[in-house]
């Protein structure tokens, strides 16, 4: 077995578990440990440096960070990471003369942004710092895309989309509302654009083609979301129906409530588990008292003298080994009754404005092909994000490919191949302060996750707009900090100093580290002091130690950073170094050649 | 010393054993000992074996005197009973402790100083007494907690971190003990836990008096360059004759060993100890050769480690004196004390 090179920028950034989850790669313990320290601006420009909206993001985000969070591994819960960029966000300073600005002279090139989401969004905060002249095209009368179409207010007033958005505009972005492009052929031939990016989501919510359909009691749920966010539609039936269990839905039972629904049931044709909807989203509409029933497969619309009274579903039941539906079966049939249907099963992406000989091809499912690494459509110089380049993600997502897409254009307009990315890297500076002393908290705080306080039942359905969630305060942040456990603060091994007395492995809580002789990998997995659990985490291997030849061994899985080993270590062969791993964005990458 | 506790979280996976308890259940407090000393390496070996021999916590007792090597049973098993005794004396209060209440598992953890200075003389009848406990000597050759001036198991020759020569003869603890009748011999290493645990695990089960002298560096004053009780030194200079595998009773024995190359010693409560011979010359059962052996080895600047001598068999102090067997406190007055008549017989023997 080779020695683990720890100089792969991958090796330690798969340690810190969030920022490795999250797709713009957040440095979450950074803003966490500012957060701690009360510098709650620092933590805001933190997270925006990477994922541009915090505030927004710190309410809606789908959070794949905090499934990874390590705390879930060694307790129950994971940090709430979400919340905490919300305290970031929510009790910053103001931070308007710390964001990029654009340069007076400007590079010449331009660029169109198409959509005026989260993905098109990043690209002109990427871009208009640069120099580049950035046009976003926006059909709607305000920007944000589905963040403000799609999210409803009471989980993300409209004051944070517009503050986090206004920071992006006032970079020098040309926004310009209420101007749909109905042409593409016609924006490239004479917009003068350098590049195009097309942002435009995923706005076709998916149908249900059964008997009954047409029917005006009948709402597609994004559509719909979207007349209630443009007060278009402003009160519905006593008894609604939800097809469907993905955050859709969830927004979609929520909002009926507030608009007069005194039922309202969400119908899941398959059993919990299976469930797209985020835990904590289901959490908030069940404690709304929002039902839902599960194994219910719809069948027909039911029309009595032209008048929507129910919905007929069959009853299902399903045989499930190993969490998989393995076989299933119909137990009756039933009829609910209700006075509005809501669709909401999914959403596409739809291009009917790219005329089809442009060079940008489509594939069999009428999907833009799209490289997943620089999102260039095959017509150079054309890139695709967001959910319009791979079908509906999330905000997070969106950001990430806006990033990406950002790099591209930017080789793109200074001829340079697109394919070649900037890479990423790696930097380590130890926290040792002297003895036993480290310049992070690292004693282990075994407090439980902090509860975030909601806005009372009786209250929260006043108004359509009354935000549900309060957040943390000062107070409770300051206990949810204690709970990250570090994991950017890396133990890091240098071999030639071990003397091997032991004292790492004796002193490991939950014995990480082992000392063997060297051998095949399988062979060196099983003898570990602790079973390996997880494949998927990173396992550190030496050279050789100089007395007795064996090797280090760790596995990182369970490791809680709490520092003990290189406090015991009489040689420093073991140190807590802060891992900053570098993530380039388009400025990085101009940086680098000029 | 270490500011922050260990963090109370386990692998999910940790082992239970026979009386559900985990590894960590045998821990004690935090260590106040320089980081990278061998004691702690040792501590974490009695905690391997209190673990692996499945001991209620409450059925040991660990008793201490004074210096770096005393302050470990602090370190260890909080659930034990404990009792830190003055500089030298532990054996003395062990063997009132062991006379009183035989039901009890005892650990001494004791130094080259606490053992071989002032308190040399109680370890000798300690071990003439044969009194049953585990007598673990932490043995680093200098006294740390006074910066590191030798100790009387410095090797002549041995330098000290300043530069010194030591010019007088070390008292050996492992000839010592052999020499007084001890009936469970064994040196090993702070830094070769594969060897030490099943060594304790032993000493531990073992009838009598099992004395385990541990080489033990100390990490701040005695690991340098012409040192002989250094990591790298006793690395280099360990010599094994014979390989301990502890095997617990009821327990098959499934590793399979080379006929004749093997000697199994059943202990009291029919666990049993396998000796492997790795030098086919070296009989564990036959005390005057492992003195011999232990003395020519020495000459060669060679550290022997492992289970040096084992004669099972031989009577404790309980044997000796047919102690109760239930612990004295628990006895009716009545049984405990004669009464006046028969004191006053007593007396009477010697008018």
């Amino acid at each position: 077995m080779h020695p683990t090179d720890t100089q792969d920028p991958d090796y330690y950034h798969r340690v810190v578990d969030c920022q490795w989850a999250c797709p713009a790669h957040t440095d979450v313990p950074e803003y966490i440990r500012l957060i701690a320290q009360g510098r709650y601006s620092d933590a805001y420009l933190v997270n925006r440096e990477s994922n541009v909206f915090p505030g927004i993001l710190g309410r809606v985000c789908d959070r794949p960070c905090e499934p990874a969070c390590r705390r879930g591994r060694v307790e129950e819960k994971p940090v709430a990471i979400c919340r905490l960029k919300r305290v970031a966000a929510d009790l910053r300073d103001d931070i308007r003369d710390r964001l990029p600005s654009a340069p007076a002279t400007k590079n010449g090139r331009r660029v169109a942004c198409i959509g005026a989401g989260p993905a098109s969004l990043t690209v002109a905060n990427d871009l208009a710092p640069l120099g580049y002249e950035v046009v976003v095209y926006e059909q709607l009368g305000t920007a944000g895309g589905l963040m403000r179409t799609n999210i409803p207010s009471f989980r993300l007033p409209a004051a944070v989309l517009d503050e986090e958005i206004g920071y992006i505009v006032d970079i020098g972005v040309d926004l310009r509302l209420g101007s749909p492009v109905t042409s593409m052929a016609a924006l490239l031939k004479s917009g003068g654009f350098d590049a195009v990016f097309v942002g435009t989501g995923a706005p076709r919510g998916k149908d249900l083609r059964l008997p009954g359909r047409d029917h005006d009691r009948i709402h597609v749920g994004i559509a719909w979301l979207e007349s209630v966010a443009f007060d278009h539609v402003k009160s519905i039936g006593e008894n609604v129906l939800i097809i469907g269990v993905g955050n859709t839905a969830m927004d979609c039972c929520r909002t009926s409530l507030r608009l007069g629904a005194r039922s309202v049931k969400v119908m899941a044709r398959k059993p919990r588990g299976f469930f797209k909807a985020s835990e904590w989203e289901l959490e908030d509409a069940e404690e709304e008292s929002v039902e839902i029933v599960v194994n219910h497969s719809p069948t027909a619309f039911v029309i009595e003298d032209g008048k929507l009274t129910g919905m007929r579903f069959d009853r299902m039941e399903y045989t499930i080994e190993r969490d998989r539906i393995v076989a299933e079966r119909v137990v009756e049939e039933v009829v609910v009754p209700c006075d509005d249907v809501i669709l909401a099963i999914g959403q596409d992406n739809a291009f009917p404005w790219i005329e089809r000989d442009l060079g940008i091809e489509f594939d069999r499912w009428d999907v833009p092909k799209v490289d997943p690494k620089t999102f260039q459509s095959t017509r150079p110089g054309v890139f695709f994000g967001g959910d319009a380049a791979f079908g509906p993600k999330n905000i997070i997502w969106a950001v990430e490919h806006g990033h990406q897409a950002a790099i591209s254009i930017h080789r793109h307009c200074s001829g340079q191949p697109v394919t070649d990315r900037p890479p990423r890297g790696v930097r380590l500076q130890s926290r040792k302060m002297g003895m036993k002393e480290w310049s992070y908290k690292n004693d282990y705080n075994p407090i439980e996750r902090r509860l975030v306080p909601h806005v009372s039942l009786k209250e929260r359905f006043k108004q359509l707009n009354i935000e549900v969630e309060l957040g943390f305060d000062a107070e409770k942040a300051a206990a949810e900090v204690q709970r990250c456990l570090n994991c950017d603060i890396q133990t890091v091994f240098t071999a030639p100093l071990c003397i091997e007395c032991d004292a790492c492995i004796d002193i490991c809580p939950t014995d990480c580290l082992t000392m063997t002789r060297p051998g095949p990998l399988p062979e060196i997995e099983q003898r570990l002091k602790a079973p390996r659990r997880s494949p998927e985490q990173g396992l550190f291997l030496s050279e050789p130690l100089k007395q007795t030849g064996r090797l280090m061994v760790k596995d990182e899985d369970l490791c809680v950073h709490c520092g003990l080993c290189a406090e015991r270590c009489p040689t420093n062969a073991w140190d807590m170094q802060k891992s900053w791993i570098d993530i380039p964005h388009a400025e990085d990458d101009a940086q680098c050649r000029s | 010393m270490s500011i922050t506790g260990k963090p109370r979280v386990e692998h999910p996976g940790q082992r239970r054993n026979a009386v559900g308890l985990s590894r960590r259940a045998y821990e004690g407090g935090m260590s106040t000992l320089c980081a990278g000393c061998g004691h702690d390496s040792v501590t974490a070996a009695i905690v391997q074996a209190c673990f692996e021999l499945s001991l209620p916590p409450q059925s040991v007792a660990k008793l201490s005197g004074i210096g770096c090597s005393s302050k470990t049973t602090a370190y260890f098993v909080s659930g034990a009973h404990g009792f830190n005794g003055v500089h030298g004396r532990m054996p003395a209060i062990a063997a009132g402790a062991s006379a009183a209440n035989r039901t009890l598992k005892y650990i001494g953890v004791s130094g080259d100083g606490d053992s071989l200075s002032i308190g040399l003389g109680q370890l000798g009848h300690a071990i003439r007494r044969n009194m049953d406990m585990l007598y673990m000597l932490e043995n680093n050759g200098v006294y740390g907690l006074t910066k590191g001036q030798f100790s009387a198991s410095a090797d002549i020759g041995s330098k000290s971190k300043k530069g010194e020569r030591n010019d007088h003869p070390p008292i050996d603890p492992v000839l010592l003990a052999l020499s007084l009748g001890a009936t469970f011999v064994a040196r090993s290493f702070s830094g070769d836990k594969e060897q030490l645990v099943p060594l304790i695990k032993a000493g531990l089960m073992h009838e009598g008096f099992a004395l385990i002298d541990v080489l033990s560096p100390c990490v701040t004053f005695n690991d340098h360059e012409g040192s002989t009780k250094s990591y790298a030194y006793v690395r280099e200079h360990q010599q094994v004759p014979i390989a301990t595998d502890f095997v617990e009773a009821r327990r098959e024995i499934t590793v399979s060993y080379a006929e004749g190359e093997t000697v199994s010693v059943e202990l009291h409560d029919g666990s049993r100890v396998v000796l492997r011979k790795l030098d086919r010359d070296y009989d564990p059962t036959d005390r005057a050769l492992a003195l011999a052996y232990v003395q020519e080895r020495s000459a060669r600047n060679e550290h022997v480690t492992g289970l040096i001598y084992l004669g099972e068999g031989r009577k404790d102090f309980h044997a000796r004196h047919q102690t109760p067997d239930e612990p004295l406190n628990s006895l009716p007055f009545e049984r405990l004390c004669p009464g006046k008549a028969a004191l006053g017989g007593i007396i009477a023997r010697y008018r």
